[in-house]
């Protein structure tokens, strides 16, 4: 059937928001220590990395809900941060480049049957602004502690420290008013040994208040380091649960992979039932989770790998110059304030920018992931995008012998598509199906004609 | 993805007849040492033209060890593929086996040595699974560097580099345009004891076996000692232990027979040792790849380990004497 394919797109960016919004708390790949006997989580985080040869800036964004003085933060970092080294951003910058590596569900109608089109697909709509989306979510020399730095930046009042010995450490943040999840010592001990030092931030209420926001933005370090690594391991000691985790890393050469885990495509490209276009969200959410159990839980899920001078089909558009040196990228010079619009479709070979951006997405907790996530730069710049498709069927009232053939096969066309959906998501099949049926995917064949129906059906118009 | 770029290796280098050994003299000169080694008795080698000695005592109709080599990385392969997800086309396979088989045979014919496809086969299986390339030339130039190692970096009368193992750190050092995939195989148990029991018996028919015991043995005492010094739960460890790359790189890799000592004692100390700098390339340089470069300095450094080494040189089952085709074993005679 020769039939042109118009498609439109649901970007997946509520799919993430609903994903990232439970819980009540979060913290960082850190683990949140209230100051208060509050009860902990941390749930999700998104992580921006850029990686390039040593240098490394990694951007923290966080979901806190809970109350601003209760907020603190404890990340392992490998050397002394100097003031200029560390730095807040804008939380619309983690959203953009959330929307823009998002999962996407693309929309095709199926034309009349009884035309025939030239074959090229044509992009009738891409998604709404995903900002639309975006918004929604909104005494120590004695136990060994240096405290090595303090700085007030933005409005967080930051320390780093480094130690001796865990115990120390331990009692050092009890002292300073931070309560510890309990089996944060053994782990807080092995950065200790192994030379790191620990960056810890609270919130400033005085600045916060000056910032006139109801949230906080992202924190971000800037530093050069041997190790391409991501440390999960304080964050799964309190973890109530598992977590998500969702990085972005920003590099040069091309895709990021973890070394200690196996890194897995998501699955995609698959045609799934018009329906889901209302639950996309819940679609994410279920394929995600049916893909780790199947994956025995310690995978780390690959979702985007994409030159960021482009997108097909674009979730949201690619990130500006501005946007990517404010995440750490470099090595754009010139890019200044000269705000192009940004191509939808395939750029002019070779790219402005030499930018290629990796979504990861892992659902860990310390008995399937133990270890940190060490990470490395492949020389890998194939594309790869989450994109799942819905066809409409054809509604008109198509009168030909490709329109009979055409509707004599849809029922089988949804069962597969009904199939495809069971098997990414786990759903019940029963109730995918009905689900179609409400939303007219019948399955029922259409009634077969009789052969002598339409012998007379012109002469015989009195009838 | 542009796959048009093949290097100038494909082609073939031309050849004369080759009665005599026009090079193998020559090389002989350069290293000091005649070319090509007997089989039996001592060191002593024979420059006269190729001989046709055999090897083991005939025992019979038993196989050579690189067959079931060959068997059972095509079946890894096979199972990477299908289920593991690998992203191997057979483009690729078939780049980095032409490649390595014209170059097999281009340097059996320049130093008159018979030609042998298996030891080729093997390195084949061993690049297409570890090695990864956007475009298909890193992926040829490490076939031809495998191969060509065998035949022109030679002393004491062996290859000095374990053949996959110099193909994969010269491209991926030399070039950004190839990696490894350490993570690939995952960490499930039962795969790394599957690679382990087919290892196991395969290393076993080449008289190896300790290599990948001592190998892991080791190398897992470093790691279970760090996780003591740190405090750390022992699932760490054995996760970097369960790693399915690392098993196979213990089985299928540093085990190859004629790229280790012959005696007992110095195969020992080369399998310690490089697990000892592959610990340390892995935790204190942070090279992922850390295991490829150890095994690599430890073949440089294996002649000296030789030095000490009185044991008979190691010959495939079926194997004639000829210089190229010394990569795998078989079991003590």
């Amino acid at each position: 059937m020769n039939r042109s394919l118009k498609k439109s797109l649901i970007a997946a960016a509520s799919a993430l928001a609903a994903v990232t919004a439970t819980g009540g708390a979060f913290a960082f790949c850190g683990f949140y220590v209230a100051k208060a006997d509050t009860k902990l989580f941390n749930k999700a985080s998104k992580v921006a990395i850029m990686r390039d040869g040593e240098r490394t800036v990694i951007t923290m964004s966080n979901d806190y809900q809970g109350e601003l003085k209760e907020f603190a933060m404890v990340v392992p970092v490998p050397v002394v941060l100097e003031e200029g080294q560390i730095h807040v951003t804008e939380n619309a910058i983690i959203d953009h480049l959330d929307a823009y590596t998002s999962p996407r569900l693309v929309e095709y109608f199926d034309e009349d049957p009884c035309a025939v089109y030239a074959n090229d697909e044509i992009m009738v709509t891409a998604s709404k602004a995903p900002a639309a989306a975006a918004e929604r979510r909104r005494g120590d020399d004695a136990l060994g502690v240096t405290v090595e730095a303090e700085y007030t930046v933005g409005e967080y009042d930051i320390q780093i420290l480094s130690a001796k010995e865990s115990g120390g450490l331990a009692i050092w943040l009890k002292q300073n008013g931070y309560k510890l999840p309990k089996g944060a010592e053994a782990t807080l001990g092995s950065y200790v040994k192994q030379g790191t030092k620990f960056f810890v931030a609270k919130v400033n209420l005085d600045e916060q208040t000056k910032t006139g926001l109801r949230y906080l933005r992202p924190l971000q370090i800037a530093f050069e380091s041997p190790r391409f690594m991501l440390p999960i391991r304080l964050g799964t000691v309190n973890a109530d649960g598992k977590q998500e985790l969702f990085v972005f890393a920003l590099t040069r050469n091309g895709r990021v992979e973890t070394t200690n885990y196996r890194t897995v495509k998501l699955p995609t490209g698959m045609t799934v039932p018009t329906y889901v276009k209302d639950e996309f969200g819940d679609f994410y959410k279920a394929m995600f989770a049916e893909q780790v159990q199947r994956e025995s839980e310690n995978a780390v899920f690959l979702e985007y790998a994409w030159d960021m001078n482009w997108c097909d089909p674009c979730a949201a558009d690619p990130l500006s110059d501005d946007e990517l040196q404010e995440l750490g990228v470099y090595w754009l010079d010139g890019g200044g304030d000269r705000a192009e619009p940004m191509t939808r479709r395939r750029p002019s070979p070779g790219g402005a920018k030499d930018v290629f951006v990796t979504r990861l997405h892992v659902s860990y907790d310390a008995a399937h992931f133990p270890e940190d996530l060490m990470f490395k730069t492949t020389g890998d710049r194939e594309n790869f995008q989450g994109r799942y498709v819905m066809r409409h069927p054809y509604k008109g009232d198509a009168k030909c012998e490709a329109a009979d053939r055409y509707r004599a096969d849809l029922p089988k066309r949804f069962e597969n598509e009904a199939q495809t959906l069971a098997n990414l998501t786990g759903w019940d099949i029963e109730d995918i199906r009905t689900k179609m049926d409400d939303n007219g995917q019948s399955f029922t064949p259409p009634k077969k004609e009789k052969w002598w129906e339409k012998l007379w059906s012109k002469s015989d118009k009195k009838g | 993805m542009n796959k048009a770029h093949c290097p100038q290796v494909l082609s073939k280098p031309a050849v004369k007849p080759p009665s005599r050994r026009p090079y193998s003299a020559l090389i002989s000169r350069i290293i000091g040492r005649p070319l090509e080694i007997r089989a039996t008795g001592s060191r002593k080698t024979s420059t006269s033209a190729p001989s046709r000695i055999l090897t083991a005592p005939a025992s019979g109709a038993r196989i050579d060890p690189r067959l079931f080599q060959i068997a059972a990385l095509g079946a890894l392969l096979i199972f990477g593929v299908a289920a593991r997800a690998f992203e191997i086309t057979p483009a690729e396979f078939f780049v980095i086996g032409a490649t390595a088989l014209t170059t097999q045979w281009a340097m059996s014919a320049i130093f008159a040595v018979k030609f042998e496809a298996k030891s080729a086969l093997i390195t084949t299986l061993s690049l297409t699974l570890l090695l990864r390339a956007e475009a298909l030339w890193p992926l040829a130039a490490a076939a031809f560097i495998a191969i060509a190692s065998k035949f022109l970096l030679r002393m004491r009368g062996k290859h000095v580099f374990n053949p996959a193992n110099i193909g994969i750190v010269a491209v991926t050092l030399a070039t950004g345009a190839a990696w490894t995939t350490p993570g690939q195989w995952g960490t499930a148990v039962w795969l790394a004891a599957l690679i382990a029991g087919v290892g196991s018996f395969v290393t076993w028919r080449a008289s190896r076996l300790d290599v990948p015991l001592f190998f892991l043995g080791v190398f897992a005492m470093l790691l279970f000692a760090r996780a003591t010094w740190l405090g750390d739960p022992l699932s760490i460890p054995m996760l970097r232990l369960q790693n399915g790359a690392l098993v196979l790189f213990a089985f299928f890799m540093i085990s190859d027979p004629k790229t280790t000592p012959d005696g007992l004692l110095p195969r020992i100390a080369f399998a310690a040792g490089t697990a000892m700098l592959a610990y340390v390339f892995i935790f204190h340089f942070y090279k992922s790849d850390g295991v490829f470069y150890a095994l690599a300095i430890a073949c440089l450094i294996r002649p000296l380990i030789e030095l000490f080494d009185s044991a008979r040189p190691y010959q495939w089952r079926d194997a004639t004497i000829s210089a190229a085709d010394r990569k795998l074993i078989l079991p003590a005679e």
